[in-house]
């Protein structure tokens, strides 16, 4: 063996992620219903339990619609956080009791990524999952996981969203029932299946005026119960716009896509067409996924009660599938073709990037880059020629989905405005990757880190004889040109 | 050429294949490309965007071309001039300072800067930096509009690219490659070039050529939009990347993890808590932008030769087959690297620069276990 060669890699991972700083028995994600329920069960059976929730999350990142859409419709209140959490304390009482049975609690606490050992990874020194809060964060380890991470919200585009006032079932919910810090009063529903109705008695519950439901099939889509029996339910409409001011949105437009229109005065927009399983955890993790209409869209595959195919992971609530009746990826499709009908291409699909339904598919770039005229030769048809469509391929294109957000905004709708384009759907799922919440720089950073991996650090492979000129090979220079960019010179 | 097929077939395209098909296309030459995916989808268009590799043959080339692939290739490609290396540690700025000299001494210019002066050049930078060098040629540019700018340029002369098209074998006759054998039928052709990443090997392999080479993963990070510096290309702090024109803040750098991979490529690209030091360095390197999020993270699967690099040959056994990989250190390289190989097909030798230290011949008293010497090789599962 030459004597340069000792059989280490000095610059490969080998033995350089960290153990995390704390490995409990169970480890749950989500302190809804599901997850509170599941985090007693496992303390009822003696387990020691951590149970992790990022509500209340900081009023930043309500803002930027995480993890639900507010829409911008949350009083002040969102940014007094002991408020916040005796709300959720309120909402959710079963929480007590997992704390009288030993849970350890960690509101206010995001779970950023999980991280096993699998396809293409076997340097994790052991399962963990990584958490935060707005200071710093850390790792954890877990004998078994479960993930009770709910359901997000699915927005869809119409001519002015993009303002304060829209907003989605799931975050309408959590300000109005939840955090009691709803900051609209006169509420339009769009959506009359299980979601839509439910948004629209609860509303009612709450003593907000329901000015109307919309819908955008020719009947509503569930049972209307009496409680909304005086409500308007508009079917076979949509919503052509809403305007507003400053403060967001003051009325919208409805009708039947061809018109005529009505205008309706309100504050907020429900958007309550569906709701996506939370399943961002367990794809970037690398856990199976299946695309269940029936449960709600992409979900997980169960192996077995509430058993993913990653080891000693479970999923339990939403997150896990939606029990709905509908089919919910036609719901979905059948509002989508609706609303292309209405607007032009210069509407706004993503809203972080500003990338508008006709760029989007014309896969044309961002502003700030030249438009060739070349370019126009190119849409989203030339791509189907080359292949199915791929949402990865077009948000590398179009930057739709690559904004702060992390495409909580648009994932879904450009998935289902490429497959109304293109027909053909379904569009397979744009990946999820850690960290699944926006985190700084300075907060995701490991500012501990180990000297193992600091002094093993190269900037690429760390191999001496890559970086030689190669005037130089072969020849007496050769060896002084060998270096590496490594921390550690020796 | 016989039935469906195209005078010269290449087999992958990665941003290596698709500019060498580019090129050919470019020639008057019927170019078929075969990707087992989408073009560009593995590491050409997962890494940083740098095009400053003097170590390089194909270094003169490289700077000759960037600045004209925009008109070149009709898209956009999002290329920015010059670089800004900036060092937080004494053994940066000297290996900074060390890759300065080398650019000097291929006459392009490579300042070394003040601490003041790296501010001045990228406001974002640590006050506390140590100084570094300015790189007035090189640059950057964004690998994913890249590698599809390549590829629409192909079509755009006539050229084919089939996606989801994985190579599963070769026919040979008469000391030539006649056709190459996919799951959607089979290729004829004239000449044919692989270009598959890590997956060359195998298909080498099949060809009886021993091509060595090893695989890893490699991550990097994106924070949301940063307020723009006039020199996009400002890495340093053990890190490489750009701030992209929308602002966002990409960079990698540190270990790598041996991987095995399998013919048909990479099953998945997962990142690792890795992004936690990422994110360190790049917090200390750009504090002004330490309360950026961080958005997203990404992985790319990245092959290397034994010495970390290149091979790229023009074969006598068969004699018509051409095969390149670059070791790591593709996508910049890639205008070069594209009109390297297409002279190769074309000509039997390249018209700009000489490659023969890059030939597989070097290899030739490579014992077996190189990989277990190196301590390339795969982490052992285990039951943790």
């Amino acid at each position: 063996m030459p004597p340069n060669f000792d059989g280490i890699d000095r610059a490969a991972i080998n033995g350089k992620l960290p153990r995390p700083e704390r490995t409990v028995q169970v480890l749950i994600i989500g302190a809804g219903s599901a997850g509170t329920a599941a985090a007693i069960r496992e303390a009822k059976l003696g387990a020691e339990v951590l149970l992790v929730d990022e509500n209340p999350v900081s009023a930043s990142l309500m803002g930027l619609d995480t993890p639900l859409y507010f829409g911008g419709r949350m009083t002040t209140a969102v940014q007094r956080q002991e408020r916040m959490i005796e709300q959720i304390f309120a909402s959710n009482p079963a929480l007590e009791e997992a704390l009288e049975l030993g849970v350890d609690v960690a509101l206010a606490t995001y779970a950023w990524g999980a991280f096993v050992n699998g396809s293409g990874l076997a340097a994790m020194p052991q399962p963990v999952v990584g958490l935060a809060n707005e200071e710093r964060a850390w790792l954890v380890g877990f004998d078994k996981l479960i993930l009770a991470t709910g359901a997000r919200d699915i927005p869809m585009a119409f001519p002015g969203w993009d303002q304060p006032g829209v907003m989605g079932a799931g975050g309408f919910a959590a300000l109005v029932d939840r955090y009691n810090a709803f900051a609209g009063q006169r509420v339009v529903v769009l959506g009359s299946g299980e979601l839509g109705l439910k948004t629209a008695s609860l509303a009612r519950a709450k003593g907000l005026e329901v000015v109307a439901i919309v819908e955008a099939l020719p009947q509503a889509q569930a049972m209307v119960g009496s409680d909304l029996a005086d409500i308007p339910l508009l079917t076979g409409q949509v919503i052509h716009s809403a305007q507003g001011g400053l403060n967001g949105v003051e009325r919208i437009s409805v009708g039947p896509v061809g018109g005529p229109i009505t205008d309706l005065a309100c504050d907020t927009v429900v958007i309550s067409i569906g709701m996506a399983p939370a399943i961002e955890l367990l794809n970037a993790a690398g856990g199976g996924l299946t695309l269940d209409s029936q449960r709600g869209g992409h979900v997980p595959i169960l192996i077995g009660e509430g058993a993913t195919t990653l080891p000693n992971v479970f999923v339990t609530g939403d997150c896990g599938g939606l029990g709905t009746a509908q089919d919910s990826q036609s719901y979905q499709m059948a509002w989508m073709r609706a609303l292309l009908g209405i607007g032009d291409g210069q509407v706004i699909v993503c809203q972080c990037e500003e990338v508008t339904r006709s760029d989007l598919l014309g896969v044309q770039p961002p502003n700030y880059l030249q438009r060739p005229e070349k370019l126009a030769g190119r849409d989203v048809h030339t791509l189907l020629a080359d292949g199915p469509i791929n949402q990865d391929q077009i948000k590398r294109l179009t930057r739709a989905c690559m904004g702060a957000c992390q495409a909580r905004r648009c994932r879904e709708q450009v998935a289902l405005t490429l497959a109304c384009a293109t027909q053909s759907a379904p569009i397979p799922l744009a990946g999820f990757r850690a960290p699944v919440r926006p985190l700084p720089l300075k907060v995701l950073a490991d500012w501990d880190e180990a000297a193992a991996m600091t002094t093993g650090w190269d900037v690429w492979f760390g191999i001496p004889s890559q970086w030689v000129p190669y005037v130089d090979i072969g020849t007496e220079r050769e060896a002084a040109q060998m270096v590496t960019f490594s921390e550690d010179p020796a | 050429m016989t039935g469906k097929g195209a005078s010269v077939v290449i087999v992958g395209g990665g941003v290596t294949g698709l500019s060498s098909a580019w090129w050919l296309a470019r020639a008057g030459c019927d170019v078929l490309v075969l990707d087992k995916g989408i073009v560009g989808w593995e590491a050409s268009g997962r890494n940083g965007g740098g095009a400053s590799h003097y170590h390089s043959p194909l270094y003169a080339e490289e700077q000759r071309l960037w600045p004209l692939m925009d008109d070149l290739l009709g898209y956009p490609t999002e290329y920015r001039r010059e670089r800004v290396i900036v060092a937080m540690s004494p053994a940066q700025l000297a290996s900074y300072h060390k890759m300065a000299a080398n650019f000097n001494a291929l006459g392009y210019a490579a300042d070394h800067i003040d601490s003041r002066q790296a501010l001045e050049l990228a406001p974002l930078v640590s006050p506390q930096n140590l100084g570094g060098i300015h790189v007035k040629f090189g640059g950057h540019a964004n690998p994913q509009r890249t590698v599809q700018a390549y590829a629409w340029a192909i079509q755009d002369l006539g050229g084919k690219i089939i996606q989801n098209c994985a190579v599963t074998g070769f026919q040979t006759q008469g000391g030539k490659v006649v056709s190459v054998d996919t799951a959607q039928g089979t290729f004829g052709c004239d000449a044919v070039v692989v270009a598959a990443g890590p997956q060359s090997a195998m298909l080498l392999e099949k060809l009886g050529i021993s091509l060595p080479l090893a695989a890893a993963r490699a991550e990097m990070i994106v924070t949301e939009p940063a307020p723009l510096m006039a020199i996009g290309g400002v890495d340093g702090n053990g890190l490489y990347g750009r701030q992209t024109l929308r602002g966002n803040l990409a960079y990698g750098g540190g270990p790598h993890e041996w991987l095995e991979v399998s013919a048909t490529g990479p099953a998945a690209r997962p990142t690792t808590p890795l992004m936690r030091n990422l994110a360190k360095r790049v917090a200390e390197l750009l504090p002004s932008a330490a309360h950026l999020r961080v958005i997203r993270s990404w992985a790319g699967i990245v092959e290397n030769t034994p010495d970390g690099r290149p091979v790229i040959e023009r074969f006598t056994s068969p004699s018509n087959l051409t095969a390149a990989t670059m070791s790591g250190v593709g996508f910049g390289l890639s205008p070069a690297s594209g009109h390297a190989i297409a002279d190769l097909v074309l000509q039997g030798q390249c018209s700009f620069t000489d490659l023969t230290k890059l030939g597989l011949a070097r290899f030739a008293d490579l014992p077996s276990d190189w990989r277990e010497q190196r301590g390339w090789v795969a982490i052992s599962p285990k039951g943790s």
